[in-house]
């Protein structure tokens, strides 16, 4: 049987006058990958993602997301999708309990299988002695782990993030990502950015974008074999400089 | 001493922000607050510039008391705050005739001090700042904030959400001024940094964990480290979260580092644990630990 692709993009475009800020991109990612989406700031990842997301229509190429085209069934992509990114964060007004109540909601999921989600994600996450505590009052790293957990309350087929663990201290940084390792385990696809390079190694694959287009797609491992280096900050140092 | 803090608190309401900090930094040191967002580095910033006033505590930078001689100081430092605090609608040239003029010079008498980093922006010149990407943006920030030749450099995350190549270049530029004779102070959440530092600071939660250089920080560090490797990442963390002489685990690039809680540590009995355990492609080899490492096991 043929492994099921929750991404498929072919030729994908999105033309700014005549600036392509991406230039004909062609990629799969597979159910339950963990991907890494890699680039040099302007390189052309966040419009990419955006065409994605189904916020923003490509100018030309074909793409489906989670089995939805992104061009006629950009309300679908939405709901099947989670998302998460260092700025969009949660509502720091309300409480963690509240938050995921409102989300939950958000998502169209009814009151029984919230209270469920609930009562599991503030036990998972050991947040119980804190969870009628405004989510504002919590350290980063707890915002971005409970905020990762909620990108995932509706259990979608693929979550997106968006440098989730910029500025996080090291310890929390290595537990966002065994969460990331986890929901993977249990068939949710990861697709991550991230500026830190030790973080590339941890993905089944890793992609990267220099002006626009992918130059290179391939395991960490084949990777720095292709490039002949040691880690992926001289393959990604390589690529961008030349 | 071009910096020197004793002592310095700051709490905002009910959050301690900054406990009791003291360091040092010399004259011509390239020197760093290393620790994540919440850490207190932004406050730490805003005290030796000036802009805040602490709640216990002295300071002082170029020999100006932060407090009684804070107009001095601030003719005497550059200040490169985190967040892009430019004229957006001034142009490039603009900004940076301005910055020269409110401290009583010209682009041209200290040209010498910006040249290798404005010409990458002197394209640009008549673009307005908001309009510039990211990285132009920073390298006008530093501009701007070197124009009256300060003595002493601060720069407060200027890497912050930058890529790898474009944080490289950056730090060549630190290390261009640093031989020009200028102080820098610089902080960032990027623990790989740290090692361009001549000394630094590790700080997390308003207390500082080590003040060192950075190769005699890692030295410190209490454990032999061993890289271990498996066929599958989350599987092999699991596994040896499970193994009774695990003292700590943590997830490397394509390894994790695993220490042990005995002094003599068998390669042998852990593999076959992990085989049992039915992982595939095993290797543990012992490695050195890094700063990550050396943050970890202090901020436990």
């Amino acid at each position: 049987m043929k492994e099921e692709n929750v991404i498929e993009a072919e030729e994908l475009t999105k033309a700014f006058g005549d600036f392509k800020a991406v230039n004909a991109i062609s990629f799969e990612v597979k159910k339950g990958e963990i991907f890494g989406f890699l680039g040099a700031n302007g390189a052309g990842k966040t419009t990419a993602i955006k065409m994605l997301i189904g916020i923003s229509k490509p100018s030309s190429g074909q793409a489906t997301v989670a089995g939805f085209d992104v061009y006629t069934q950009r309300e679908s992509i939405k709901k099947n999708i989670g998302y998460m990114s260092q700025k969009f964060a949660l509502y720091d007004d309300l409480t963690v309990k509240e938050n995921i109540t409102f989300f939950g909601g958000i998502y169209g999921l009814s009151r029984a299988k919230i209270k469920e989600k609930r009562e599991q994600l503030i036990s998972e996450l050991g947040l119980e002695d804190i969870s009628n505590k405004l989510v504002g009052s919590l350290p980063l790293g707890w915002k971005q782990k409970l905020s990762f957990s909620v990108s995932l309350l509706h259990d979608p087929k693929i979550v997106f993030l968006d440098e989730p663990t910029g500025g996080v201290d090291p310890i929390t940084r290595r537990q966002f990502w065994e969460m990331i390792y986890k929901a993977a385990d249990r068939g949710t696809t990861i697709f991550v950015t991230t500026h830190y390079m030790d973080e590339a190694e941890y993905c089944d694959r890793v992609s990267i974008m220099v002006e626009g287009k992918i130059e290179a797609l391939d395991t960490p491992k084949k990777l720095k074999e292709q490039f002949k280096v040691d880690s992926m900050n001289d393959v990604f140092l390589k690529l961008a400089r030349e | 001493m071009s910096i020197t803090l004793n002592h310095i608190s700051k709490s905002y309401k009910k959050l301690k922000a900054v406990q009791d900090i003291s360091f040092n930094v010399e004259p011509g040191e390239l020197f760093g607050l290393i620790g994540p967002d919440g850490a207190g580095k932004t406050t730490i910033f805003r005290i030796i510039t000036t802009l805040l006033i602490p709640d216990a505590g002295t300071a002082s930078v170029a020999g100006f008391d932060v407090i009684k001689d804070y107009q001095a100081i601030r003719n005497t430092v550059g200040y490169m705050p985190g967040r892009f605090s430019l004229y957006q609608d001034l142009t490039v040239e603009e900004n940076l005739t301005f910055f020269a003029t409110i401290f009583g010079t010209t682009i041209a008498e200290n040209y010498d001090l910006i040249e290798d980093i404005y010409v990458q922006i002197e394209p640009f010149k008549d673009r307005r700042a908001g309009k510039l990407s990211g990285g132009m943006k920073q390298k006008l920030a530093l501009c701007c904030a070197l124009i009256h030749k300060p003595k002493v450099l601060f720069l407060d995350e200027p890497t912050s959400g930058v890529d790898p190549v474009s944080r490289k270049e950056f730090w060549e530029m630190l290390k261009r001024l640093q031989q020009k004779g200028i102080t820098i102070l610089v902080s960032t959440p990027y623990m790989d940094e740290a090692a361009l530092c001549d000394r630094i600071a590790l700080i997390q939660d308003g207390k500082i964990l080590e003040i060192d250089a950075p190769e005699a920080i890692v030295n410190k560090f209490p454990k032999k480290i061993y890289n271990v490797g498996a066929d599958n990442m989350y599987k092999l963390i699991r596994t040896l979260q499970g193994y009774e002489h695990l003292y700590s685990v943590f997830p490397f690039g394509e390894f994790v580092h695993y220490t042990d809680k005995r002094d003599s540590f068998e390669a042998a009995d852990l593999k076959s644990y992990l085989k049992n355990a039915g992982l595939t492609d095993i290797s543990i080899e012992a490695t050195q630990p890094n700063i990550e490492d050396a943050f970890m096991e202090l901020a436990k």
